[in-house]
């Protein structure tokens, strides 16, 4: 075996080193200093972060017998998720300390990091069998994390939930995989992207659709979606923050690949269709239900159903521009959604009040926290000069590009959505800013680690729509991809 | 950096520096505040005050590009978005008008509260906003900071507004914000039809348009798009609900800004993107949006006529005068589109002194019905006497600005050959008529008569801050309707490309 081939993995290997390192300090330190053991991980994942942003360690090419690919955008996009677990990490420093959690707070951050590592392989791994041990690896961890609060009763719904239906899709997935195997005879992506070039069969409809589904159960795609609130509602908020932004952007870059490389030749003929319908009823169901909820978990995880609907536009648009798109968008979506997650974290481990209601006047007593909560619901309901309103333009334009009325009339309607979108992320704003006669919530301190979180979210709400040159360099990135897009 | 050698720049980086300098000084800081916005909006008007000497001087020495002082800089490389600037005669005094009511609303503002400096905050983004909008030629940058100038009006109208104010900012924000739904799709589809070579895509109006590769059908597509999509926010009819709520509901200087400026924004973009780069569908279309803006007109007027409070009146008022602007717009020809322009200013002048002597009315009487008042004029004289005048230039006194502009207008209107344009422009000036009824109704109700409640007897007239800013429109007010030349000549060789493009689709 030529052990040369780990150098194209450097992300993979230093988030072991992380998470070893992690794992002895909760083994061998003594009982008095495991209090450290959050900032310690926060710390040496952050020096992790920085790292493999070196450009110079990008090893583009394939290892391990073509099962697992390194190229610019599997290295861009690891360190997109990298960014937003730093970010629910540093967040988490305080809630992991605190009574009931503190006991078990050296597991909580070996199975975050272990999920990463699944997500990873998701994004690199260029044969089915590594895909679905990542999937499996950043699913299952999950289902403890979700189960994490032990003394609530909704926490262990939730992970019963989450559980049930992730083991029930990968079941799907696996059955479209077979399908595909059946009729391909391999697992290989690029031999399946070959061989299926001129196959227009049910079967591998079916297998699409199959296929699909199991990625949607991920992506909390309508109809595949209805596990969402309840576990967003009962995981921990630090968790439910994870799994809104990480794990669904891991899932959104492997979809995009599976789909555009893999069964690229079916693409006109078989799922733009499933996908643009999937598209349309996923951000209107999402918004639509979202507008009547009234605990702002529950709000957030429909409102993260609809915007997953805004991120598959990238993946209809199947082209370089819808690929940097859909990269930057899940990017500022980490900053928007951490941003809120952080805000309803810090109050509920403060005052325990997670409903709308109980956000009324809180510009008067917390003023910061509302004006943080308030520049991410403008960023997720797409308002400049924020974020949200450059990753939606681009997002629009990558689908646009594409050329035909069908996709304009897409567009159109995902344009009408983030109106609807933008009442019902109003609604918050106005219960901070507007109902300023009673305040719920008293004036309170938050931990200098929360408020560094919030932070590095308002910074990036701020500056990565004015700074051109992130998009730039990622849309860099994907139009150098030479093998992404042959088969469309 | 060569974009800050572009004085154009400076429109935005003084709000913006104002913002900062707003954002450092104390809550309870009130003087620190009033200091900090006041230098940012005199600022704005010597800035603008420049800018159309300037302008003047260039034409002077025979510049004749459609636009000067263009800059472009490139932002996002590889959509091949550019910080694009320049501004022609139109920009030039749509950038006046706003530096001007600008700095009345800061006065007309001076004694806010709660909360004077966040109010100051978004006031100040919102100027960002329309300034940066006025000086942009990239469709993606007009787009953002149009954008950018929509959504300060949810807060500015909920935190500080009156009556009902939740439910009007709600439904004026989405109504705006779904026009630029529809405006987004239009431009999204001119950047896609921009250029005949597939790949050079550009956001650069003045490019498209010379390209001129926008395939007719994509046009008959974009352009309703596009049209609808400003048309929302300059009122036109059936998109206008929003305006009289939102009026009603909104604090003094924000509805003086909002109709004085942002309604501009409406006219300014029909005309610069939906009918300058898509003349073909114009030409086909532009009957059915003519239409809809002669109801507008005349409906506004009649509305007027029957409301009892008087921000819903000045609200009809104002989707009247506007409908006005877009009328003119439609009529496609040299004078009709000077006529417009000069309406805008005059609407934008005549309408923010109305709503800062309304403002001012009220924070003494605490109403607004017209029936609970009267006899005003003996009470407060100053105000009485800026009401009439704001009224006169309303119902077109010669002298004052709304005559020009509506004489240009008509005029303009009725020197189009085509019957039905001919029928609509006669149907249209009846609302000259009708304007005079509303207008002449309050002043006699509101101003003369017998005093309706014997508390007014003790109110006072108005002060320093209050004279001054009104004091300001109307100086405005008489200078236009004095000395329209000096306004036509700005604007008047702006609209040659515009109708050069209309003309060669004929």
């Amino acid at each position: 075996m030529d052990y040369s081939q780990f150098l194209m993995m450097p992300q993979e290997i230093g988030l072991l080193v992380v998470f070893l390192l992690v794992f002895l300090y909760d083994t061998f330190m003594p009982q008095k200093s495991l209090k450290g053991l959050p900032l310690f991980a926060t710390i040496v994942f952050g020096i992790f972060t920085i790292l493999s942003f070196c450009p110079q360690q990008v090893q583009e090419g394939m290892a391990f017998g073509d099962m697992f690919e390194s190229n610019k955008a599997t290295w861009a996009m690891k360190n997109i998720l990298n960014i937003g677990m730093f970010i629910v990490l540093l967040q988490s420093i305080k809630w992991a300390n605190s009574d009931f959690v503190s006991v078990r707070r050296g597991e909580f951050y070996e199975l975050m990091l272990l999920t990463l590592f699944g997500m990873y392989l998701m994004i690199s791994g260029r044969h089915f069998l590594v895909f679905v041990i990542g999937l499996e690896t950043a699913s299952l961890p999950l289902a403890t994390l979700v189960a994490f609060e032990k003394k609530y009763y909704e926490s262990h719904e939730a992970a019963a939930k989450y559980v049930l239906t992730a083991v029930f899709s990968s079941a799907i997935m696996l059955m479209g995989l077979s399908f595909v195997y059946g009729l391909t005879g391999t697992l290989y992506f690029n031999d399946i992207a070959s061989s299926i070039v001129d196959d227009k069969s049910l079967l591998l409809i079916v297998a699409l659709a199959f296929v699909i589904a199991g990625v949607g159960y991920k992506l909390s795609l309508v109809p595949f979606h209805l596990w969402t609130a309840d576990v967003y509602q009962g995981a921990p908020t630090m968790v439910t923050s994870y799994l809104s932004v990480i794990s669904k952007g891991s899932a959104a870059f492997a979809f995009f690949v599976i789909m555009v490389q893999v069964f690229g030749a079916a693409y006109s003929q078989v799922w733009e269709w499933m996908l643009y319908a999937i598209i349309i009823i996923t951000i209107t169901v999402g918004n639509l239900f979202a507008i009547r909820q009234r605990n702002l978990k529950r709000f957030l995880a429909f409102s993260s159903i609809s915007q997953a609907g805004y991120i598959m536009l990238g993946v209809v648009a199947a082209n370089a521009v819808g690929m940097a798109s859909m990269m930057y968008y899940i990017l500022v979506y980490i900053f928007s959604n951490l941003a809120a997650f952080g805000v309803i974290a810090v109050i509920e481990r403060k005052t325990g009040k997670v409903t709308t209601d109980d956000y009324n006047g809180l510009f008067k007593t917390n003023p910061w926290l509302a004006f943080v909560m308030m520049l991410a619901m403008f960023s997720l309901g797409g308002i400049p000069p924020f974020a949200g309103f450059f990753s939606k333009f681009f997002i629009f334009v990558g689908a646009a590009q594409t050329g035909s009325v069908a996709i304009y009339v897409l567009v159109l309607i995902a344009l009408i959505n983030t109106i609807i979108s933008l009442y019902y992320y109003l609604l918050v704003v106005k219960a901070m800013f507007i109902r300023q006669d009673e305040c719920v919530i008293p004036t309170f301190k938050s931990h200098w680690t929360e408020r560094a979180g919030l932070w590095i979210c308002t910074l990036g709400i701020i500056l990565i729509g004015i700074l051109s040159c992130i998009y730039t360099s990622l849309s860099d990135i994907t139009s150098s991809l030479s093998n992404m897009f042959t088969m469309i | 950096m060569e974009i800050f050698s572009n004085m154009l720049i400076y429109f935005v980086i003084i709000p913006v520096l104002t913002l900062a300098g707003l954002a450092l000084t104390k809550n309870k800081g009130i003087n620190a505040i009033r200091a900090v916005a006041v230098t940012g909006a005199t600022a704005l008007v010597g800035l603008a005050l420049y800018l159309v000497f300037y302008f003047l001087r260039q034409r002077h020495l025979g510049v004749t590009d459609d636009m000067i002082l263009t800059t472009s800089v490139t932002w996002y490389a590889p959509l091949n978005i550019k910080l694009a600037l320049g501004v022609d005669g139109v920009s030039v005094v749509m950038i006046l008008l706003s530096a001007f009511i600008v700095f009345a609303g800061v006065f007309a503002s001076w004694k806010m509260d709660p909360l004077p400096k966040q109010f100051f905050l978004w006031f100040f983004l919102l100027s960002t906003g329309v300034f940066g909008f006025f000086i942009s030629v990239d469709l993606f940058t007009m787009f953002m900071f149009y954008e950018v100038a929509l959504i300060p009006m949810y807060l500015l109208i909920g935190v500080w507004g009156s009556g009902n104010k939740n439910y009007s900012a709600m439904k004026l924000t989405l109504m705006l914000m779904g026009g630029s739904a529809f405006l987004m799709l239009g431009i999204i589809g001119i950047y896609f039809h921009s250029t005949a070579t597939p790949g050079e895509y550009t956001m650069n109006l003045l490019e498209i348009a010379k390209n001129n590769a926008i395939p007719h059908d994509w046009q008959m597509f974009l352009f309703p798009m596009t049209f609808v999509g400003f048309g929302v926010l300059g009122a036109m009819f059936p998109f206008h609900t929003w305006s009289p709520d939102g009026h009603a509901s909104a604090p003094t200087a924000v509805s003086m800004l909002h109709a004085g400026v942002l309604m501009k924004l409406g006219g300014y973009g029909c005309f610069r993107i939906a009918i300058y780069l898509m003349p073909f569908a114009a030409q086909q279309l532009g009957w059915i949006f003519l239409t809809l803006t002669g109801i507008s007109i005349v409906y506004g007027a009649f509305s007027a006529c029957v409301q009892t409070d008087l921000k819903y009146i000045n609200a009809y008022s104002s989707v009247s005068h506007c409908g006005m602007v877009l009328f003119a717009i439609l009529m496609f020809n040299n004078t009709a589109m000077t006529g417009a322009v000069l309406q805008m200013l005059s609407h934008g002048l005549m309408t923010a002194l109305f709503f800062a002597l309304i403002g001012m009315i009220y924070g003494r009487t605490h109403t607004r019905d017209i029936r609970e008042m009267g006899g005003l004029m003996h009470i407060m004289p100053y105000l009485g006497v800026g009401y009439v005048i704001a009224g006169f230039a309303s119902l077109g006194l010669p002298g004052l600005s709304g005559f020009v502009a509506e004489m240009t207008i008509f005029v303009g209107s009725f020197e189009h050959q085509d019957m039905f344009h001919r029928v609509l422009t006669i149907a249209a000036t009846t609302s000259i008529v009708i304007t005079a009824v509303y207008i002449l109704r309050v002043v006699g109700k509101l101003l003369y008569g017998a005093v309706q409640n014997e508390h007014h007897r003790s109110l006072t007239d108005a002060d320093a801050t209050e004279r001054i800013a009104t004091a300001t429109l109307i100086i405005c007010v008489a200078i236009i309707g004095c000395f329209p030349n000096f306004f036509i000549n700005i604007i008047r060789d702006s609209f040659n490309p515009v109708v050069e493009a209309l003309t060669s689709v004929m």
